[in-house]
């Protein structure tokens, strides 16, 4: 059992959570401001492929992890414009988008480095010490730029979310877009500024992943997206809660790899990973009285 | 016309970007296009793989279109489809092995139909009952099918290579080559045309039974059926369960009219073209038809084209298509009068009077 309770398993557990984290968070910000995002797995990819192929042709990590991070807050402002400009419904346009992601990435996998699977390696970053101990691996996670950067807008999410005006806006045009609109808020731009963010910081989770693997795998996020829009839900769309939630799952994750090292697998091992989002639908049945989506989830200030 | 927009824009959209990524992989356009229109309406068998690519995007178009005109938005045709397949492929390869076939195909379709119809009947519940979302629960549903698919493959059934037994010979569809020789070494099956009846019949039932009507009129206004008297919880569960039986019923063309066992991703990304499909058949049974013979046409020319362009071009394409036609859509809704009855899936039906 002391291999459950040691630094290898926070470590582990901080490693695997912070894509999901950062899917989380940036599904916190699209959908505070009344924008569904169900393509949270579409932001992932394109950031991990974008970030890789940058990296491997300039040799530079910072450029993979700008360019990376600028994909995903450009395809969020295409889903926020297709929702906002052009009145696509969110969840049409949120699925496109992952089909688009998985198959994009895979033809621009073939075009750049003829290979229908993955990337050749990276380098990604590599600071701090290089041993496999739990020590090590914590030193190098909290030396990484890319989870400092995703640690730093996990914090800052609640504060600028409840305390700065671009903040309040957000949650206005999330929460009763008319009445926004009504008092002078560009209801649209406000919602597809907020889109950029949550794409940038959804990109950050997708370099991660990429980074972390050293290349660029097709189908790499493997539903990760769709288990952060779970930790929204199940947080109430509330960022502290939803972080909570996805440290959760990598924790879960975390034991599973921690046991199987040890050689006991269990059968049902793949039906603890189904946890999350049984957990959902439960949580969104009890709490299905006290409405804790935005009010204005998915409803435009004029139609 | 105006309906015929969204076609032109989608198609126009299509080849313009098959040329520009035939252009990015060093080819000639004219190359790719004629190996795509070859390689699909260019020959018998083509015709054939098309219709095969088409006949699952029908079921689950249908299924679509019926959530949607009683006001759900079931995304889980996906999850529905894969557990249906399952339990219809579970109960095939069970059955002794002289099961005639008048047995043996309405068991396992029934059960398809039956269970995937349950995997739909839990976010109907939530939504109904409890309020809850359908889009989140059903998405959540689709994630919890996917791991329980290789699960029960694997742990419960002992299945080492991820799929089922050979179902019983009385338990698959003949082959469309069989009356029509032309079609040969096609998977076409019998489930396209009995697709294209399902898609009549679910229109009829929609337009001509009252539980059709008030599911209908549910998706209008649920707030004018409320005062009227009419049970909306009740229609929302039947349609939700409607809605996923006929996601199940796209087994009838994988399962029973061509592998004749059911495997691990079998049928996967039907349930979510189908949402495409529905939105450009835009609420008429020929119409949806026509869609999924459109979208099935693009899968079948990206397998065509793969020796010029990778066949994921035609994935990139198909996502390009839903969001023109969603585009389309609204703009042709905004420009002409409004749509009738479930006319247009762009966006979700907006409250109107009940027709009464």
């Amino acid at each position: 059992m002391s291999s459950v309770l040691s630094l290898t398993m926070v470590a582990e557990t901080l490693r695997i959570a912070t894509p999901y984290a950062c899917a989380a968070v940036g599904g916190i910000w699209a959908e505070r401001s009344g924008v569904i995002q169900i393509g949270l797995e579409a932001v992932l990819l394109t950031s991990a492929f974008t970030s890789v192929a940058v990296a491997a042709t300039t040799g530079s990590a910072a450029l993979g992890l700008l360019a990376g991070v600028a994909s995903g807050a450009l395809l969020s402002v295409l889903h926020a414009v297709l929702v906002e400009r052009a009145r696509v419904h969110a969840v049409i346009s949120g699925i496109a988008l992952n089909l688009l992601a998985y198959a994009g990435t895979r033809l621009l996998l073939r075009a750049l480095f003829d290979s229908a699977s993955n990337s050749p390696g990276i380098d990604g970053f590599r600071f701090g010490p290089t041993g496999a101990d739990g020590a090590s691996m914590l030193a190098r996670f909290f030396l990484d730029p890319v989870t400092l950067a995703a640690l730093a807008a996990t914090a800052l999410t609640p504060f600028v979310l409840a305390r700065t005006r671009f903040g309040l806006r957000t949650r206005a045009a999330g929460e009763n877009p008319v009445a926004a609109a009504s008092v002078g808020i560009d209801v649209s731009r406000v919602r597809i500024a907020a889109l950029a963010v949550s794409g940038a910081i959804c990109a950050l989770g997708g370099v991660h992943l990429a980074f972390d693997q050293h290349r660029f795998e097709s189908g790499m996020s493997s539903g990760r997206g769709f288990m952060a829009l779970a930790a929204v839900v199940v947080s109430g769309w509330r960022a502290e809660r939803a972080v909570a939630a996805c440290v959760a799952f990598g924790a879960l994750e975390a034991l599973q790899i921690v046991l199987q090292d040890q050689a006991n697998r269990s059968a049902g091992a793949e039906l603890i990973q189904l946890l999350p989002y049984v957990a959902t639908l439960v949580v969104l049945g009890f709490a299905a009285g006290r409405a804790a989506a935005p009010e204005g989830l998915g409803k435009h200030a004029e139609d | 016309m105006r309906s015929l927009l969204p076609v032109a824009l989608a198609v126009a959209g299509i080849v313009l970007l098959l040329n520009l990524i035939s252009f990015a992989f060093g080819v000639a356009p004219l190359a790719t296009l004629r190996a795509a229109a070859a390689g699909t309406w260019g020959t018998p068998y083509g015709i054939g793989q098309v219709l095969f690519k088409a006949t699952p995007l029908v079921f689950t178009g249908l299924a679509f279109e019926v959530g949607f005109r009683a006001g759900l938005f079931n995304i889980g045709a996906e999850g529905q489809l894969a557990l249906g397949s399952l339990a219809g492929g579970c109960v095939g390869a069970a059955l002794p092995a002289g099961t005639p076939w008048i047995l043996a195909l309405p068991l396992c379709i029934g059960v398809a139909m039956g269970t995937a119809a349950l995997v739909a009947l839990v976010p109907g519940l939530m939504r109904a009952r409890l309020g809850v979302h359908e889009i989140i629960s059903t998405i959540m549903v689709n994630r919890i099918a996917d791991g329980i698919v290789p699960f029960a493959l694997v742990t419960l059934l002992g299945a080492t290579s991820l799929r089922t037994a050979d179902l019983v010979a009385g338990a698959s569809l003949p082959k469309l080559e069989r009356a029509l020789p032309a079609f040969a070494g096609s998977a076409a099956s019998v489930a396209f045309p009995l697709a294209i009846a399902v898609a009549f019949g679910v229109e009829a039932l929609l337009r001509r039974t009252r539980a059709g009507r008030e599911m209908r009129w549910t998706g209008q206004n649920a707030e004018a059926c409320r005062a009227e008297g009419i049970d909306v919880p009740r229609r929302q569960v039947q349609a939700m369960l409607l809605s996923g039986a006929l996601a199940g019923g796209a087994m009838t063309a994988t399962v029973l009219g061509y592998k004749g066992y059911f495997e691990l991703g079998l049928g996967t990304g039907a349930g979510f073209t189908g949402i495409a499909v529905a939105l450009l058949g835009r609420g008429h049974p020929l119409g949806i038809v026509l869609a999924a013979v459109f979208f099935g046409t693009l899968q079948q020319a990206g397998l065509a084209i793969n020796a010029h362009v990778p066949k994921e071009a035609m994935d990139v394409l198909t996502a390009c298509a839903i969001v023109l036609v969603a585009v389309a859509n609204r703009a042709s809704r905004a420009v002409g009068s409004p749509a009738p009855d479930g006319g247009s899936a762009a966006v979700p039906p907006e409250p109107a009077s009940v027709e009464s």
